[in-house]
């Protein structure tokens, strides 16, 4: 399991929110599709417990960022879907521009080269 | 938030519950679909798509934990990290508590004084319908607004009251000698003589025998007495079968009627022992208009206000002032609570007293966040990586909050220890505090404890949290790799703190100043007579023993003359009230040569019957005419002495020697024959006019007697020949009150010195905490710039220059809070007013001296940060990086 992880759930935890927020951006889903999302466009590095989706998903909906209703899932089956609202959508920028600050420090204190334009 | 959020909790939980658990199934259906479509058998499709998912269970306690209130869920797993770190740090740790602990304890102990003596209601049933009732004097050229009440006055007022209030009063400074019998020694102790009704109005009854009957309370009655049950106890131990035998007061049978219970607590004069009815004891003073000798207590009647109350009483005394337009009869009555009038003199010196705990309190606080900030800071990498990899906001305050709160709680725990020490050690001291020994601790104190340690917890831990927002966290991430302007704004928030503790500091600093400087000068003031080598005692002739005035005056006579035989003493004098002993009564006077005064005016001096050679045994000096001679005895001895200040007053540019003064009851008239200095009544008190009369016309029976000692022979140790003197005249006599004119004086001044040396005692401790703070941040500044330092110094920076930099670094927020701490000082500084004698609060040396001792401190708690700034060494310096 830890091979699969390669990295800690913990570290994930910050970043979670900000991934669901930018999966949902694209469209509506259900966590399962956000999951999958997660785990196809980061080349199967990021291989979310998909558990863990549950409790970040009613965070973000608690905080206004998403809301849900029930829908039909691809094989027909009453799933829950989540969408992206305006506030949601401030919030991904928000995050999206601290990460890349944050990212940037990083590597600079890990002593990396970071070039300008580095920080797409 | 946290409400919507519990609102949630309650009502959708199971709904939500629900709705998860289908979610969660349509999402491992979605997955073993997949997992199928792939190839697999439904069974292994179904296993690896739980797999995937992981614990169910664990999601629903997640989003259980997620949606419950994370202060509780999360104490237990925090205060136990929480108590790890702390014990770590072991000097921070205990600095924080002991600072925690010295402002909750200060404060706790001062909330407990002032709840028990000023707010919590006297121990008598039904005590809030209690009303002291005094007279008053609005129209003489000195007002007296508080005047006790004449005798005859009361009848007056009691008459017209009956159905709105039961009135009773009470004189509570008077006194016997209790004759010596069953070989306990004679001694003199303090008594009250009290209307019968009195314990009724209070609604106390005697615990042993039985209370005053309006049938003992009349000239011709035997004479009664009520023991006080501490004196029951230490005179009579406690003898059971006590009422009914009989006690001899100043040399008379009275007989023991009852005991009073040990919880009976007297507050107009917490020394009295004994009770004794007032119109038995001086039929005079009960039908007289004019001599002001009782305190008036009324218990209101279901419906009556004490505002109609003294509507009332003032009315009959408007009418009794027209019936008896004499000078001497006041024309107003005014009242207040029975509460009020037991603790007025201390309100104002208890709430100072409080306010300076709460200023140290605040900065303990202030102190403590401060520490607090000082560890974040050196912990700061490490939280602004928790917080990029998603430790969230809340968890870091948290963890700042737990913190504080646990060095509070220790804190608190500490405090309430040295809250009991600090009143147990009250309750042991002397100090005259009106209902003292009602001072405990209670559950009030101890829900002011908790109250107080979780407030003061907050405020440590929410202060450092105010520098914590996401941003500033970032900067400190990115600013790591080259440290130089790093923590700047961590070090602002602590400049914040710091000037703030300054501020308060001063004017703690003043208050104490200006106390102390006013107790000084107390201490220094002149008394108008010789202080040093003086030995003063009390002592009262019985009317019984001494009933001719011949038999007092040989006593008088004799007495001197065996004392100023003693070796070692080097004069003696009598006088009826020797220099700041207290008031001893005063007459009105008027000058038989001046025209008589308007109507309203009226002059009083003190009184004093003094032997002629009083005022030079005290060294008072004759400022003009003669002193009394030992001629003048009995009735033909028509002269008087008057002060200095009398002369100044009432014989401006004229002679007053062979002036008469008609004064006193009996209107008889002397002649002035000497000046002399001015001296104190009390210590505390403006010189008040003050005349003579021979002591040796023999009417007095209280006598004070000062013998000042030689040069070589300390003064004390004529205590016990003198004493012996007094045995061998009179073995039934007792003798009171043995002490030096300077312990009297000290007596007279314990309060005052009480209050200036606590006040401070806070302030040093507000000035080491600031001292402390100070070098704390400046210390921590020259750390955070040591890179910056030696890139200057490597460059050629002169050490001078980098000292006054830091200097100046640290010194600004001195600066700062030395002016607002001197403004909010101004304000703070009026409401001593009333405790500063004869000097005004904005004293400008009390100012000064506080400012340079405040500046001198700064300076040093900054100079040894700023002087290792200077001595860098620059490649270290650089290398440390």
């Amino acid at each position: 399991m830890a091979q699969n992880q390669p990295l800690s759930s913990d570290m994930l935890k910050g970043t979670l929110d900000m991934m669901i927020l930018r999966t949902l951006s694209t469209g509506d889903a259900h966590g399962h599709t956000i999951a999958k999302v997660i785990e196809r466009t980061s080349e199967d590095v990021l291989e979310v417990e998909q558990g863990s989706l549950y409790p970040a998903l009613h965070r973000l909906e608690d905080r206004g960022w998403l809301s849900s209703y029930w829908g039909a899932s691809e094989n027909n089956r009453k799933a829950k879907y989540y969408r992206l609202t305006a506030a949601g959508r401030r919030r991904l920028t928000l995050e999206a521009s601290r990460w890349r600050q944050m990212a940037r420090a990083i590597a600079l204190v890990m002593g990396e080269h970071v070039t300008e334009e580095g920080a797409e | 938030m946290i409400f919507e959020r519990l609102f949630r909790l309650s009502l959708f939980r199971r709904r939500s519950d629900r709705d998860l658990a289908s979610e969660i199934a349509v999402h491992i259906n979605e997955e073993r679909a997949e997992n199928i479509a792939r190839g697999l058998s439904p069974e292994e499709a179904d296993r690896r798509a739980r797999i995937k998912f992981g614990s169910v269970r664990r999601v629903h306690e997640d989003l259980w934990q997620q949606n419950s209130v994370a202060l509780f869920e999360n104490l237990a797993h925090d205060v136990p990290y929480t108590l790890r770190t702390l014990a770590r740090t072991p000097g921070f740790t205990l600095t924080a508590v002991l600072v925690m602990a010295l402002g909750i304890g200060a404060t706790t102990a001062l909330f407990t004084v002032v709840k028990s003596v000023l707010l919590s209601p006297l121990p008598y049933p039904h005590s809030s319908r209690l009303v002291s009732l005094y007279e008053s004097d609005t129209v003489s050229s000195t007002p007296t607004p508080w005047d006790p009440v004449a005798g005859g006055v009361f009848h007056e007022w009691q008459r017209a009251t009956q159905s709105a209030a039961q009135m009773a009063l009470v004189s509570p400074w008077q006194g016997y000698n209790v004759s010596a019998s069953g070989g306990q020694l004679p001694e003199s102790v303090s008594a009250s003589w009290v209307s019968w009704n009195l314990f009724r109005v209070l609604g106390v009854a005697p615990a042993l025998g039985r209370d005053l009957l309006a049938s003992d309370d009349k000239p011709s009655a035997p004479a009664t007495v009520i023991l006080s049950n501490a004196f029951w106890k230490r005179r009579f131990a406690a003898d059971p079968a006590i009422v009914g035998k009989t006690v001899y007061l100043d040399a008379n049978p009275y007989t023991i009627i009852g005991v009073m219970p040990a919880s009976f607590a007297w507050n107009f004069n917490s020394k009295t022992e004994l009770w004794t009815a007032a119109a038995h004891e001086s039929p005079y003073l009960m039908s007289t208009f004019d001599d002001h000798e009782f305190l008036v207590v009324a218990r209101l009647a279901p419906g009556t206000t004490l505002a109609g109350l003294v509507n009332q009483v003032d009315t009959v005394q408007r009418h009794i002032k027209l019936a008896h337009p004499e000078a001497s009869v006041h024309n107003r009555a005014i009242g207040r609570s029975l509460l009020d009038s037991s603790v007025e003199d201390f309100r104002t010196p208890l709430y100072a007293l409080l306010a300076a705990t709460v200023c140290v309190l605040l900065i303990a606080c202030l102190n403590v966040a401060n520490l607090v900030v000082a560890r974040s800071a050196a912990r700061q990498r490490d939280l602004a990586i928790r917080a990029a990899l998603g430790g969230s906001r809340w968890r870091l305050i948290r963890e700042h909050l737990t913190e504080s709160l646990v060095l509070s709680t220790a804190g608190g725990i500490l405090g309430l220890l040295l809250a009991m020490a600090s009143l147990a050690w009250l309750a042991h001291s002397k100090i005259a505090l009106a209902r003292s020994e009602e001072i405990h601790l209670d559950w009030w104190a101890l829900g002011f404890v908790i109250a107080i340690s979780i407030i003061t917890g907050l405020v440590a831990g929410l202060i450092p949290s105010l520098g914590l927002h996401a941003g500033q966290l970032l900067e400190s991430l990115q600013s790591s790799s080259r440290s130089h302007s790093g923590g700047r704004s961590r070090a602002r928030l602590r400049k914040v703190l710091l000037t703030a503790e300054v501020a308060l500091t001063i004017v703690l600093l003043l208050g104490a100043g200006l106390l102390l400087k006013s107790y000084q000068q107390l201490r220094t003031r002149d008394l108008g007579c010789a202080v040093n080598n003086v030995l003063t005692m009390g002592f009262s002739l019985p009317d019984v023993h001494y009933k001719e005035t011949t038999q007092k005056v040989a006593f008088f006579e004799q007495l001197l003359a065996r004392v100023r035989a003693l070796p070692g003493v080097r004069a003696a004098g009598l006088s009826t009230k020797l220099p700041g002993e207290g008031w001893g009564g005063d007459d009105d006077i008027s000058v038989v040569e001046h025209p008589p005064l308007p109507k309203d005016q009226w002059i009083d001096f003190l009184r004093r019957g003094v032997d002629p050679g009083y005022f030079a045994a005290l060294q008072i000096p004759l400022i003009r005419g003669r002193y009394f001679r030992s001629g003048e005895r009995f009735g033909h001895a028509h002269v008087a002495i008057i002060s200095d200040s009398i002369v100044k007053q009432y014989f401006p540019g004229e002679d007053p020697i062979g002036r008469h003064l008609t004064t006193g009851i009996d209107k008889e008239t002397s002649e002035i024959v000497g000046v002399v200095g001015d001296t104190r009544w009390m210590i505390s008190q403006p010189i008040r006019p003050t005349y003579y009369l021979p002591l040796f016309t023999g009417d007095s029976g209280g006598v004070s007697l000062a013998v000042r000692g030689n040069p070589n022979v300390d003064a004390e140790s004529l205590a016990l020949p003198i004493q012996k003197i007094f045995g061998q005249m009179d073995p039934d006599l007792p003798v009171h009150d043995v002490l030096t004119m300077k312990q009297n004086i000290g007596v007279a001044t314990l309060q005052d010195q009480f209050n200036s040396i606590l006040i401070l005692a806070f302030a040093i401790i507000a000035l080491v905490l600031a001292a402390v703070g100070l070098y704390g941040v400046l210390s921590y500044l020259v750390t955070q710039r040591t890179g910056e330092l030696g890139i200057r110094i490597a460059l050629g920076a002169q050490r001078m220059e980098v000292m006054r930099l830091t200097l100046t670094d640290g010194l600004a927020p001195v600066a700062i809070g030395l002016l607002a701490g001197l403004a909010g000082g101004a304000a703070t500084v009026q409401l001593l007013r009333e405790m500063l004698y004869g000097m005004s609060p904005f004293d400008w040396s009390v100012f000064l001296i506080v400012v340079v001792v405040l500046a001198i401190t700064a300076a040093c708690a900054c100079i040894l940060p700023a002087w290792r700034a200077s001595q860098l060494d620059p490649a270290q310096a650089l290398r440390a990086e």
